[in-house]
């Protein structure tokens, strides 16, 4: 069942579950962690309204900066603008920040330890129609191999809003992984959330199998779990730094862990776990996520099936991993 | 400060003793750039002895300017420069690229209190110079006094994140922003025009909206004065291309490419303190 403490979406398995873009979270927590902190300062590269940024800068054009096609550029402006004491966000598809300027991050954001937030919206190959150029698939593995670095990736909108205004109040760099389309409302307005703190969603008694998920495919994994049973699942919005505790516990309770994202299964977040777990606390683990391909056009629906990442495939892979 | 014969003279004894150091630091070192350092040492002693708001004892000092070293290779002048200046005991310069030293291979931050950034990787110190100005347009509007400066190579012309920062600095009319290029006319690989040519650099950034001065990187008064001029113009960030000669000070050392990026050897250093010390023969020997 639901985590009661969780207050999460009632309506979760309901047909008509409410759909909101978790970019959209993101745009709506900038403007939130804007009035909040008047440090709050937004870049974008020429893709404002794409990644919701259009709604600080109506509400704060003075703190606002259009850097054009210049992502690399973007990274190193953001840094010095928090060398003056500014808390920049900056806003792209992650497939270019944090994937094109990765170099600029790395030296000017995480070598200098400027606490720059990098918005990558455009994340998972549920960006559909665009095909894989656009698809970010990488992002994760390449941010979290940064010191310093806090990675987070909402499971909805809410958490991704919360995410955004608890970014904004750090004094480290921060990569939001944000994904495109519009995705069911998982959590509500109620339900906490604390950088660095994994929580388990989906409860049952004597738990055989453990997932844990980590953006929209949570949706998934929640499916999977209601329809299997026996099953427990986590939502790991911080990937970095790892609730080594909760996942810890979590492994001891349910002895085999399934890892579901929306990414390069080398590198990601599932890869993190196992290596964490492989020291701590060696269980079977199974990955879903992308096995070393590029991503292609087509629906969302299509895309998450084809590449074994919707609830079926998270059921196999349950079944697969009972056997072992 | 008025810029008296008496501080001029005052200003080329103390770029010669940077230059020594310089070599100095680099023998020990084993390892490091030569030729830029040198060239650079003119420029550097005008900007933290006569133009820069700063302080070695306060390096935090809240209304202070910024100076961003892009090219962070030509270190071992900003370490010597800093140290002459107060920031750090000149002995600590010996202990330059060694392990636990705070005087790295290129300049980490967090490392020696006074330097403003990290830098190294080519074509991105612009970038961070243009977000301080911005932070300060948006603090402090356009009667803002602080001046940001940005130091770079003229290799890293050829990096395509320089002139995306060039943009955004004209498109911004970022008046409180100088930066000035290092036009020593050689890289690793060889003379810029062979490697990849660079000119009109003039043209270039005039066309970004930049206002372009042209200087001789070696005269004082016309270094001093540059940054002087750039404080007057309104609408426009500044470029200064100073033209300078690469290992400047060692007559052995000058204009030739090889020098970019190696240290010179015990016999190497001899004769370049000797003629450091002695000022190219202008005094009679080292000893006085």
């Amino acid at each position: 069942m639901l985590n009661p403490r969780l207050k999460l979406n009632k309506n979760l398995f309901e047909e008509k579950v409410e759909q909101i873009p978790i970019r959209k979270g993101y745009g709506e927590g900038l403007v939130k962690a804007a009035e909040l902190d008047s440090r709050v300062v937004g870049l974008c590269a020429d893709l404002t309204e794409s990644t919701q940024m259009h709604l600080f800068k109506e509400k704060f054009p003075q703190r606002f900066i259009e850097l054009g096609v210049a992502e690399q550029n973007m990274a190193g402006v953001a840094s010095g603008l928090a060398a003056m004491g500014k808390i920049p966000f900056i806003s792209s598809y992650a497939v270019f920040s944090p994937g094109r300027n990765w170099e600029q991050i790395r030296t000017t954001i995480c070598y200098n330890n400027q606490p720059v937030k990098i918005a990558g919206s455009h994340a998972g190959i549920s960006v559909g129609p665009d095909g894989g150029t656009h698809q970010a698939i990488e992002d994760i593995a390449i941010t979290r191999v940064l010191p310093r670095m806090t990675v987070i990736s909402p499971c909805d909108a809410l958490e991704a809003k919360r995410a955004t205004i608890a970014a904004a109040a750090t004094d480290t760099p921060v990569y939001l992984r944000l994904a495109r389309e519009k995705t069911p409302v998982i959590t509500t307005e109620d339900t906490p959330f604390k950088i660095g703190k994994a929580e388990v969603y989906w409860q049952v008694d004597n738990p055989k199998v453990g997932i844990i998920a980590t953006g929209a495919l949570l949706y998934q994994a929640l499916l999977a779990a209601k329809e299997f049973g026996d099953i427990e699942v986590m939502n790991l919005a911080t990937i970095k730094p790892l609730d080594e505790k909760g996942i810890l516990e979590f492994a001891k309770r349910c002895q085999k862990i399934v890892t579901v994202e929306e990414h390069q299964v080398a590198g990601g977040m599932g890869s993190l776990v196992a290596e964490f777990l492989a020291k701590e606390y060696p269980v079977p683990i199974e990955f879903i996520g992308v096995h070393d391909q590029f991503g292609e056009s087509g629906t969302p629906e299509e895309l998450i099936k084809h590449f074994g990442m919707d609830k079926d495939s998270i059921v196999k892979a349950v079944k697969r991993i009972l056997k072992r | 400060m008025e810029l008296t014969q008496e501080k001029l003279e005052k200003l080329r004894e103390k770029a010669n003793d940077i230059r020594t150091s310089i070599i100095e630091m680099l023998v020990e070192a084993g390892s490091g750039h030569t030729a830029g350092p040198l060239g650079m040492a003119d420029i550097f002693t005008i900007i933290f002895f006569h133009t820069l708001v700063h302080n070695p004892k306060e390096p935090k000092l809240e209304n202070r300017d910024r100076l961003v070293l892009s090219n962070g290779h030509i270190c071992p002048l900003l370490y010597a420069t800093m140290a002459h200046a107060g920031y750090c005991p000149i002995e600590e310069l010996k202990t330059l690229r060694k392990y636990g030293s705070r005087l790295q291979g290129h300049p980490w931050r967090e490392r020696l209190p006074g330097l403003e950034t990290s830098s190294g990787p080519l074509g991105s110190g612009l970038s961070q110079a243009v977000g301080m100005a911005l932070a300060d347009k948006i603090d402090h509007g356009l009667t803002s006094s602080r001046r940001i400066y940005c130091l770079m190579s003229d290799g890293e012309q050829e990096a395509g994140a320089t002139w995306e920062a060039a943009m955004l600095a004209g498109k911004e009319r970022l008046r409180n922003l100088v930066a000035v290029i290092d036009r020593n006319n050689i890289q690793i690989d060889g003379y810029t025009e062979d490697v990849m040519p660079l000119e009109s650099l003039a043209e270039k950034w005039r066309a970004w909206n930049w206002h372009v001065i042209e200087i001789d990187g070696h005269n004082m008064e016309e270094i001093a004065d540059a940054f002087e001029k750039s404080k007057s113009i309104f609408e426009r960030p500044t470029i200064i291309i100073a033209h300078t000669i690469p290992g400047k000070g060692v007559k052995e050392f000058e204009r030739d490419y090889r020098w970019h990026g190696k240290p010179p050897n015990k016999d190497e250093a001899k004769i370049a303190l000797a003629e450091l010390r002695t000022l190219g023969g202008k005094i009679r020997s080292e000893h006085q």
